[in-house]
């Protein structure tokens, strides 16, 4: 039967504690060192410690060895060896990761893109961008900017990320609605499988021969192969821009706001929201004249000609406006659309600055449930005693919700844990999903549990096993195993039955 | 129990017989791609019993629909609401499940603009061999848990599985459509269409034929104005763009009712024009170009991987030869694929890939 079939392909290594034998790290650091330059192999603890997480630091573990090739050759020698010694490979791109994807294998190589940072071409008329996957992503659209292009895809952290991350984690940003995930802008990829094998999925056409191979490594967090090549989708640049901000008293008005926009049938580049906790933490840090005392924050942009720019913005005041907008601001220049935005895209940093640790949740849900979800979390926050604030990709449903709490207290990151976990089955139960930008990592293994079956799991295993038949490919990350899901489950049945479960009691 | 669950229940016990006995079956929506990809032999297994609309919400821009569902009842339910399938799947003069529309994964005129079907697919439930439902990706736009199975789902012409509902996501139909036309040779709309698709113009279609070239604006009106002014070009009347652009989508146009043999060629947009591949018609951009005539099919294997690109024989040809080849690594992943979904080959067996 296909799920005896399925149930063969748990991987070996889930657990990325697990320490190497006794002289492992020598052993293999010699076989790496013996077809690398010496720079390319780092084993000293000092020199390990930088790579022991990503951008979400509570889950770190240190890695038995970096290794940091410059070459396609160099990297696939890497791979040949690794596979021959059954080492998990680590892919990292820039660290930024918000869900502990690039977390290391103690028993692994974590093996960084870093120095693939090369763009390798900018093809103006084919509206391509080719690059390795070290490049950062605002640099695609820096470099294509002279010939009037752009590259969509804009996460928050697009200064650092990097392109290679950005294809394993099916990164969005602010201007997903209309112009799609990375999924939509990536062209092929060419890479490199678990034993060394060059291969090139997709490419400069608009679809390939057999199966969909590369939907499939599109948001597969490392999992299935490395990635040595990206070719990009290029847009030509919208002649203007502008965002319409308005406030609303009450956060379940701005959310049918953001329906009745869709209901009229714009497609707004962008449609991101704020709560007032999020627009008062951010406001003293960039400027951006929020309007401090409403509830809730729409930024609505259009983009286009300027005569369509004109007709969008006045049809989005109008629909704005019958919502019960309180006010509404649009900007009048480059730089004051930029100063709106920059509030939104600088939530996080904000967020670091009021509170010593904050916890990025990344729960997706069908718009018309964000006023019930908001409220939903309310009530979590004086459940758990941790504060929240809100920032939402809106029109894409896409919510971060971010809880703010001090590590160094005892059971806070425990409890920022559990609201955290909280949200993600609210999403699930709003017929939602746990991730929408930031991937499943270590994070949300738990949470995998909740919103797949055991067979539908088993069919991710048995994708992975497809591309990587060993299983030493970031095992351990986005797909949580049968014994991990059963435990989670007997955990949270034991939960359920404490009485008085609303009691705080950590 | 309503009767689209009993009729779930009843493909579940033929897919689960099948399997059992290990005997193939031939999956079938209304039967409008019979001639698309590789012969299959297998038991019939209609699909178009388990149909239905089940979750449409116009502000939240998806629509769920069971696999037998036709594509009118799907475009008629949108169009109401001003919205439709973006990809503009082909019908191909009749009227296909949005479950076929899904496992073939093709895309009409507006694919180079709008993206293809696979762009907008958000969700899938599969049939497994052993008959459990799984439940991939969802209803939502943004959506990174777990692989993408429901995207792999597209064009996989039913080899992992059987496609029993899908999520799309849809998109307010444009305020306004003109068509231009201009006479041409095929290279000067091959370097036109790629120049102009460098612009912040609203194309939402371009085509060339018979030394014409066509294209088509979408969007707000003045935004079209704009277009007009700067490109030139034959304002075109929008009853005959209309039949012009649908005549591609299905391919009712006169090329493609004498063509064969047919072959698609899927390249680069910016690649030169065929020299020897006989009569052509381009869309996409350039992307995509149908070519007639008896050039051998080494002939044209060779000329579209040499330009970075495949070709595929769409009507005519050897049978099992119709799709590119695979590069061995990458055919070993699509092995591997085949044999953990499905490893009696029950699903539509060489449909295809030959042997898988």
């Amino acid at each position: 039967m296909v799920q005896a079939e399925f149930d063969a392909d748990e991987p070996r290594w889930s657990d990325a504690a697990e320490a190497p034998a006794a002289g492992r790290r020598l052993a293999v650091a010699e076989a790496l060192r013996a077809l690398l330059p010496a720079d390319c192999v780092l084993s000293g603890d000092n020199e390990l410690r930088p790579y022991e997480c990503d951008g979400l630091s509570v889950f770190r573990q240190q890695p038995m060895l970096v290794v940091l090739p410059r070459t396609e050759a160099e990297l696939r020698a890497v791979l040949v060896e690794c596979s021959r010694l059954g080492v998990p490979v680590v892919a990292r791109g820039a660290g930024t990761g918000l869900s502990g994807g690039a977390m290391p294998h103690a028993s692994g190589v974590l093996l960084s893109l870093a120095r693939f940072d090369r763009i390798l071409e900018i093809n103006a008329p084919a509206r391509i961008a080719r690059v390795q996957p070290g490049v950062r992503n605002l640099a695609v659209s820096e470099a294509a900017a002279a010939h009037g292009l752009f590259y969509a895809p804009d996460p928050s952290s697009q200064i650092a990320c990097s392109i290679g991350g950005n294809v394993a984690e099916n990164s969005g940003g602010v201007h997903c609605l209309k112009y799609g995930l990375t999924l939509h802008n990536v062209l092929g990829v060419r890479g490199c499988t678990i034993d060394g094998e060059p291969i090139e999925l997709g490419g400069r056409t608009l679809d390939a021969p057999g199966l969909d191979l590369l939907a499939l490594c599109v948001g597969s967090e490392g999992l299935l192969l490395i990635v040595t090549e990206v070719i990009l989708k290029l847009l030509p640049k919208p002649e203007l821009a502008q965002v319409v901000m308005a406030s609303f008293d009450d956060v379940g008005k701005a959310g049918e706001a953001v329906a009745a926009i869709i209901a009229a049938g714009i497609i707004p580049s962008g449609l991101e929201m704020m709560d007032r906790k999020a627009a008062v933490a951010v406001e003293p840090f960039v400027h951006a004249g929020y309007d401090l005392s409403a509830a809730a924050i729409l930024l609505a942009e259009s983009d286009g000609t300027p005569d369509e720019v004109n007709e969008e913005v006045a049809a989005m005041e109008r629909v704005l406006q019958a919502a019960g907008a309180t006010a509404i601001t649009v900007s009048r220049s480059e730089a004051e659309r930029l100063r709106f935005w920059s509030g939104r895209k600088n939530a996080f940093p904000a967020a670091g600055r009021i509170s010593p640790d904050y916890y990025c949740m990344d729960g997706t849900i069908p718009r018309k449930s964000l006023g019930q979800m908001l409220k939903a979390i309310e009530q979590m926050e004086r459940k758990y005693g941790l504060q929240c604030m809100n920032v939402f990709h809106a029109g894409d449903g896409n919510l971060h919700p971010l809880i703010l709490f001090d590590a160094n207290c005892e059971g806070a990151w425990e409890r920022a844990d559990r609201f955290g976990a909280d949200i993600l089955e609210l999403c699930v139960q709003l017929g939602g999903t746990i991730t929408g930008e930031h991937g499943v990592g270590v994070e949300k293994l738990n949470s995998m549990c909740v919103q797949f079956s055991p067979a539908e799991r088993a069919a991710f295993f048995a994708v992975k096993r497809a591309f990587d038949p060993p299983g030493l490919l970031n095992p351990g990350k986005a797909i949580p195993t049968l014994a991990r899901c059963a435990e989670y489950g007997r955990m949270h049945v034991r939960q359920g039955r404490l009485a008085h479960p609303d009691l705080p009691r950590f | 129990m309503d009767r689209s669950d009993s009729v779930l229940q009843e493909l579940r016990g033929r897919v689960i017989e099948a399997n059992a006995a290990k005997t193939p079956l031939r999956l079938r929506g209304a039967g409008t791609k019979d001639f698309y990809g590789e012969h299959c032999e297998g038991t019939l297994l209609d699909m178009r019993g388990y149909c239905g609309v089940v979750d449409y919400e116009p502000s939240e821009l998806v629509i769920t629909a069971r696999c037998g569902t036709s594509l009118s009842e799907v475009d008629g339910l949108l169009a109401r609401h001003q919205q439709f399938l973006a990809f503009e799947p082909p019908s191909f003069a009749a009227d296909p499940t949005i479950g076929g529309i899904i496992a073939c994964g093709l895309s009409g005129p507006r694919r180079s603009q709008a993206g293809g079907a696979r762009d907008f697919v958000l969700g899938a439930v599969l049939l497994s061999a052993d008959g459990q439902l799984l439940h991939f990706g969802g209803k939502v736009i943004k959506n990174v848990a777990g692989f993408d199975v429901a995207r792999l789902l597209c064009g996989s012409l039913g080899i992992l599985g059987a496609i029993t509902e899908v999520s799309l996501k849809v998109m307010p139909l444009p305020r306004a459509e003109q068509t231009l036309r201009f006479e041409m040779t095929a290279a000067a709309a091959l370097e036109s269409f790629n120049r102009w698709a460098c612009q912040p113009l609203p194309i939402s279609a371009s085509g060339w034929c018979n030394g014409q070239a066509w294209l088509r604006l979408s969007g707000a009106p003045s935004a079209l104005h704009a277009a007009r002014t700067r490109l030139g070009g034959e304002l075109i009347d929008a009853a005959l763009a209309e039949h012009w652009w649908r005549s591609l989508r299905d391919q009712t146009h006169v090329f493609f009712r004498e063509a064969s043999p047919l072959w698609r060629l899927s390249l680069p947009s910016t690649a030169a024009p065929l020299a020897g591949a006989g009569t052509q018609l381009i869309e996409w951009g350039g992307a995509l170009r149908w070519c007639t005539g008896d050039a051998p099919a080494a002939e044209l294997r060779a000329l579209a991987t040499a330009a970075g690109g495949s070709a595929l024989q769409w009507r005519g040809g050897a049978a099992g030869q119709r799709f590119h080849p695979l590069s061995p690594t990458v055919l070993a992943i699509h092995r591997r694929l085949k044999e953990r979904f499905d490893p009696h080959r029950i699903f539509n067996p060489g449909r295809l890939i030959a042997d898988l």
